[in-house]
């Protein structure tokens, strides 16, 4: 899967858990999530969840702590795929 | 590897943290890891129903969420906090973190609820539950989901 796709996919999953939803118009592989578009730390979870269910891929609780930007997203996604 | 604890439903009754006057929560019925049945019999000495409504006390639909929280999300959370971290559980407080609940009636001084709750999924300290609340007919109250996070303090 191209790396555009899953950036789209992931966005597409971010964005009810996104407070600032101006931020979601300029995201780049460095938009951080809790930071940039306010995502509460507490559903970081539920996103993850998310993303599993959506690449039907299993992620580790440790890897969790590894998800910080959008590109981080997509790069944990890749290699799970 | 941590500590771990398996607790009933009668060593977690006395382990929500919540007391008087802002404790939902009489009794734990069916406790599991994967389901939580609570019991409270609403007092009708409750400060909130002088002023909710005057001479008409109605339960505020932010107390039955807050009763849900203390019948399923907390009880749940502490049993999920043993089992994993034994050790330090005396430590970790369980956080209110989002709920969407729908309301279906009215609850009245002196009703008595069930919540009967089912795990939805806990991850990383965060428990998600699906509940259900029910006067003593079977009626449901209020339904939805509710989820919390262990934090250590």
């Amino acid at each position: 899967m191209e790396t555009t796709e899953i950036q789209e996919r992931v966005v597409k999953i971010l964005t009810p858990y996104v407070k600032d939803q101006e931020a979601l118009a300029s995201v780049s592989p460095t938009t951080n999530l809790l930071e940039d578009l306010k995502v509460n730390s507490a559903r970081l979870v539920d996103v993850v969840l998310a993303f599993e269910d959506e690449f039907d891929i299993e992620i580790a609780d440790e890897d969790v702590d590894t998800v910080n930007t959008i590109g981080d997203c997509v790069t944990l996604i890749g290699q799970k795929l | 590897m941590a500590d771990s604890r398996i607790l009933t439903r009668e060593e977690i009754l006395p382990l929500i943290p919540q007391q008087d006057p802002f404790r939902f929560v009489d009794e734990i019925l069916e406790l599991s890891d994967e389901r939580v049945v609570g019991r409270y019999t609403w007092n009708p000495a409750l400060e909130c129903y002088r002023g909710h409504f005057p001479g008409n006390p109605v339960t505020p639909g932010v107390l039955l969420i807050e009763c849900m929280a203390q019948c399923g999300v907390v009880p749940l959370g502490i049993f999920f906090s043993y089992r994993d971290h034994a050790d330090e559980a005396e430590k970790i407080t369980t956080f209110f973190t989002e709920a969407e609940i729908e309301f279906n009636r009215s609850v009245y001084p002196g009703d008595t609820v069930t919540v009967e709750s089912q795990r939805v999924f806990y991850r990383r300290r965060k428990l998600k539950i699906a509940s259900e609340m029910k006067t003593e007919d079977g009626t449901v109250v209020c339904s939805g989901t509710l989820a919390g996070i262990g934090v250590t303090v």
